[in-house]
């Protein structure tokens, strides 16, 4: 239950695509930064199937 | 400081964002334009094409300031390389320097009278008896609120302003394109005057890479996966670097100036496009072509449309959700109509394999593919019944 979503920031490139594929409004992009609400986060996964640089991973 | 009170907001200073800005402005709107980038046009996410007539269509003319590279065609390669040309011909367009053309775009909007404030974050609407009233926003650390009457949600497709007003933007991995590319300098290019398209499960699944032009040896070279088949080892950044290190003869010189990433809606616009004082266009709305996942042209001109039905209602006094609603009828009545065929058509494509990929190639001609590309492929039936049989099963299902 404690798993949660976690940005590589030194992969991010910081585009926001994972925002719009996050079914729960989950994320947010700032300017060069991206907030996971865990409160409303799912760890579906689907952010992390769809970043095109690998940059999301879900962590125990 | 800015004042806290304006008749309309803007969300976003991309091409919807700013085209929405300068026509509010022009109709007399007092209208602030907030971004929460601290410089307009960067970072893209983007590959720059867009074709003459879309420019066109919302009153913006071709400055060479932006306007980098004519284009007059396309070469389409074959999953197994076989080249197939495209002549644009009327439809030709232009690759652009967006950081330079949104900026413009902005530009116009503040000569008409639009404000604009960048690096300023909108985190959600004010929302007043279920109606949205205003938006809040953090500029340079310091929260505010704006007051007004009609927010216009051009924030792309990490949009929280449709969001946090109760619209559903989100994007399901089975209609959304996983994108990367690089801007590269150093390319050899067999015709710099042509976008470049590869084709191929290999190469991008249910997607396509591209090379665009935007010098003789300068282009973005990116690509588009289906979102549902990127994960790990098999990201748009795995198949642009592989395809990359196969073309020795175009990038053995090349170098990236620049990387950019996003996702790209592919599945047609949003449910529902407007409410009780609000209009969501462009990305964020979903408004981008099923087929080559481009948005500005289509962000621009919903833009336009739904800043006219705005300062209508606003001169009216009425922006509920009702009065709206013009805004989208008359855009799904427009380019609604031309996305909603081309997302059967993208299906379609989803469906064939290589081998239908090249028969494609054989049976169609360049006349064709602009046919295709404008939503028209009744015509790829009889065709079919013709000269691939085998592909008429599914085109049967999927286009008729």
């Amino acid at each position: 239950m404690d798993d949660k979503v976690v940005v590589d920031r030194m992969k991010c490139c910081y585009c926001g695509g994972c925002v719009g594929v996050c079914p729960k409004d989950a994320l947010e992009l700032q300017e060069v930064a991206i907030y996971v609400d865990s409160g409303r986060c799912v760890k579906c996964g689907a952010c992390v199937k769809f970043c095109p640089v690998d940059a999301l991973s879900i962590v125990k | 400081m800015i004042d806290k009170e304006f008749d309309a907001v803007v969300v976003g200073a991309g091409p919807g964002g700013s085209v929405a800005a300068r026509v509010l402005a022009e109709n007399g709107v007092k209208t602030l334009v907030v971004d929460k980038r601290q410089e307009i046009g960067a970072p893209k996410r983007c590959a720059e094409g867009i074709n003459i007539a879309s420019l066109a269509r919302v009153g913006v003319g071709p400055d060479p300031a932006w306007a980098l590279r004519k284009i007059h065609g396309a070469i389409l390669y074959t999953p197994a390389g076989k080249p197939f040309k495209v002549d644009l011909g009327r439809t030709s367009g232009y690759v652009l320097e967006r950081k330079i053309f949104e900026k413009h775009l902005a530009r116009d909007a503040i000569r008409k009278g639009a404000r604009y404030m960048v690096k300023t974050h909108a985190t959600g609407v004010v929302m007043e008896d279920g109606k949205v009233c205003g938006i809040r926003a953090v500029h340079m650390g310091e929260e505010f609120t704006v007051r007004c009457k009609l927010v216009i949600a051009a924030d792309g497709v990490d949009s929280k302003i449709a969001r946090s007003a109760g619209l559903d933007t989100s994007n399901p991995l089975t209609d959304y394109h996983s994108g990367f590319q690089y801007e590269m300098a150093g390319l050899k290019l067999s015709d710099s005057e042509v976008l470049h398209i590869y084709f191929g499960e290999e190469v991008a699944p249910k997607g396509y890479i591209w090379i665009f032009p935007k010098d003789y040896d300068v282009a973005n070279v990116g690509i588009g996966i289906l979102g549902r088949l990127s994960g790990p080892g098999h990201r748009a950044r795995e198949y642009l670097d592989r395809f990359i290190a196969n073309h020795p003869d175009i990038f053995s010189g090349a170098s990236p100036i620049e990387i950019n990433t996003g996702g790209i809606p592919v599945g047609s616009a949003i449910d529902c496009l407007v409410a009780d004082g609000l209009m969501v266009v462009g990305d964020a709305a979903h408004q981008v072509n099923p087929i080559h996942g481009g948005g500005i042209a289509l962000a621009m001109n919903a833009a336009r449309i739904a800043a006219e039905v705005g300062a209508k209602a606003l001169s009216e006094g009425n922006v509920s959700k009702e009065r709206l609603y013009e805004y989208e009828k008359i855009w799904r009545e427009g380019d609604g109509v031309k996305l909603d065929k081309l997302l059967k058509f993208r299906f379609f494509m989803e469906k064939l394999d290589d081998g239908n990929l090249e028969t494609l190639a054989d049976i169609l001609e360049s006349e064709d593919v602009i046919r295709l590309t404008g939503g028209e492929y009744r015509f790829l039936v009889k065709r079919f019944i013709k000269k691939a049989p085998k592909i008429l099963p599914l085109a049967k299902k999927f286009l008729t």
